[in-house]
């Protein structure tokens, strides 16, 4: 069963065509890794899946467990159950991380916290930002905690994670990393991880992998394999070699022909 | 005339208005209790506690006691001015004096109110503070209008003086209504290391109002800070500024302002610092919102050096809700009115005021209720 279904998806950014007639589906209670370099269309991909303002889709559907979502905006997007967590979140000034959080939760911000909630913001050590402004002077790993949490928080179906790993330290990936697999294993979630790093590969079981380039899906297959090639071969010679397949991991469940 | 009686004088209804401005009617929490009603001072009464480190009383009545306070009066603001400090030179029907003993600490806010409830009245006061060597206040004065009188104006003359060593936190709330035309003129007088904090805020809509205080920090190492929290909406019309004049030695000013335009009003945010001594420094931060084509905004910040080594700084945005931050809220399950209004609400950020925590959810419950009350 697939959780995703995109067909033919072409999108601009400010113009500009940068995902060319995508076709993939994502499956239910699987973590799927995106490889491609930078500039390759991943974080448009993404933002496009979520409906964010700067993408336009100018061609193909987005089906999320069936249902046809191509034209819903952001907010219904999460409330199938749809969450974001992004490469590079805004600041936003005068908003206090804890009031985010609870509206994360479906609470008001005049709620407290119940002492579960507040055990799982001491184990992302976020228990100290609690009062500040979202963002606002966090470092790299402190923003990817905050976004995790928040995901977590909202209880969703498909994780769509934008480079979950990139400028944090080896300790915080550890902690993140794990979080985002004991989530996904417990609630029986999906989720697309975008990287460009194999670390994450360690904590997080996944055996959906592919290659962004060029604005096409290219090399469906296990992502260990494919993190390996492109370390030894590069992204271009990687995707050149036209051994396995691209249509998708539907037909060779991962496995190399 | 005892002017000790509580605020059993004014109506109920009215009284709710008041409290809604940040009064506390039973004077709880407070150190003492002001209140001007259209031309009478009804109330001036100093908590028992605090007798013997602060005097509360009615301008004129001071005056006649203390013959000295002449010397206080048109100091830092000149008589000649312009119409309004002219008006109020030749009629006045009163105002507070607020003196802050030397040394004393006092940890409640000490609170005024004026208010107009008679129509096409013209208030006129002068209020004069005194903040004596190494003291420590906050001030609330709240400045209301009620909402049955349809037009009125306030003219409103304050000579701050903020000594040696003492630290004055001094904050204002207007909650006046669509047809009132306000002109506070102000002038404070800043020592050798002392610091003034002045904090506005403006909620309601207000059909017109220009201020412009002025701090002469004159003292060495002696801050000025003016915070505003601006909120314009149904045709309002604010021209709201402060200067800072800095000529003692390590002297030092902050200007922070936070301003919302919506439904046809017009605001100019001014800002001016001049640096007049070779080690001071100053820094003006202005961000603001336009919320619809109707509504306009414009910030002028003025940075003067005339010495060299002075260091002044300015930031300033205007403009429209960021749509990054918009859309990341959505994803996070709100709808874009509710993300809006969260963002409206946290921009609108009462802890740049700098206040003590009780005082500060004081003044961030009045910001909530007027900007749900629209």
């Amino acid at each position: 069963m697939d959780i995703l279904e995109v067909k033919d998806l072409s999108v601009k950014v400010e113009g500009k065509l940068i995902l060319k007639g995508l076709n993939f589906s994502l499956k239910e209670g699987a973590s799927h890794i995106l490889f491609g370099p930078n500039g390759s269309g991943k974080t448009t991909l993404i933002g496009a899946l979520m409906g964010l303002p700067e993408y336009e889709v100018t061609s193909g559907k987005i089906l999320f467990q069936g249902t046809d979502i191509t034209n819903a905006s952001t907010d219904e997007r999460a409330k199938l159950g749809m969450v974001v967590g992004f490469q590079n979140p805004p600041e936003i000034t005068g908003v206090k991380l804890g009031d985010l959080l609870k509206l994360c939760l479906g609470k008001p911000v005049s709620d407290d916290f119940s002492p579960e909630e507040l055990k799982q913001i001491e184990a992302f050590r976020l228990n100290s930002f609690l009062n500040r402004n979202v963002n606002l002077g966090f470092s790299g790993g402190e923003r990817k905690r905050s976004e995790i949490l928040q995901l977590i928080f909202l209880k969703p179906k498909l994780l769509l994670l934008d480079e979950p790993d990139s400028g944090v330290d080896v300790e915080s990936l550890r902690m993140i990393a794990s979080e985002i697999q004991r989530y996904v294993e417990n609630s029986g979630s999906s989720a697309l991880i975008i990287t460009h790093k194999g670390d994450i590969l360690d904590y997080i079981k996944a055996k959906y992998g592919c290659i962004l380039l060029n604005g096409k899906f290219h090399c469906f297959t296990n992502p260990m394999r494919i993190y390996e090639d492109i370390k030894r071969l590069g992204y271009e010679e990687c995707v050149s070699c036209r051994i396995r397949t691209d249509e998708g991991w539907r037909n060779n469940n991962g496995q190399r022909k | 005339m005892d002017k000790e009686n509580s605020l059993t004088k004014i109506p109920h209804q009215i009284l709710e208005e008041v409290q809604k401005a940040g009064v506390e009617t039973e004077g709880k929490n407070r150190s003492a209790t002001f209140l001007h009603l259209n031309q009478e001072t009804i109330a001036a009464k100093v908590n028992e506690f605090y007798e013997g480190k602060l005097e509360l009383m009615d301008t004129k009545a001071a005056l006649k006691k203390y013959p000295w306070l002449e010397n206080y009066r048109w100091k830092l603001v000149s008589k000649d001015k312009d119409e309004y400090t002219k008006k109020v030179a030749e009629e006045y029907s009163g105002g507070y004096f607020i003196h802050i003993l030397p040394g004393a600490e006092i940890s409640f806010p000490l609170q005024s109110c004026l208010l107009i409830t008679q129509r096409n009245l013209e208030q006129r006061v002068h209020n004069i503070i005194i903040a004596e060597e190494n003291s420590k206040a906050h001030i609330i004065t709240s400045c209301l209008q009620h909402s049955s009188v349809p037009k009125a104006a306030h003219l409103g003359i304050s000579e701050i003086y903020v000594k040696k060593g003492a630290m004055l936190n001094f904050t204002m709330i207007h909650q006046w209504s669509e047809n009132t035309l306000v002109r506070p003129r102000t002038g404070a007088e800043v020592q050798d290391n002392a610091a003034f904090i002045s904090n506005y805020v403006c909620m309601r809509p207000v059909r017109d109002i220009q201020m412009y205080p002025v701090a002469y920090c004159s003292g060495k190492e002696s801050r000025a800070s003016f915070n505003s929290i601006l909120y314009g909406h149904k045709d309002s019309h604010l021209d709201i500024g402060s200067k800072a004049v800095l000529t003692g030695s390590a002297s030092k000013a902050e200007m922070i302002s936070r301003a919302i335009a919506r439904e046809g009003s017009e605001m100019i945010i001014r800002g001016m610092i001049e640096g007049d001594n070779p080690d001071c420094k100053g820094h003006l931060e202005c961000r603001g919102l336009v919320m619809d084509d109707k509504s306009f905004m414009q910030s002028i910040p003025e940075l003067i050096a005339k010495k060299k080594g002075v260091e002044i700084t300015h930031e300033a945005a205007v403009g429209k809700i960021s749509e990054k931050e918009i859309a990341y809220l959505m994803t996070r399950k709100l709808s874009r009115e509710q993300a809006v209004s969260l963002i409206i609400r946290g921009f609108m950020d009462v802890r740049i005021l700098g206040l003590p925590d009780s005082l500060e959810s004081e003044i961030k419950r009045i910001v909530e209720w007027s900007a749900k009350a629209d």
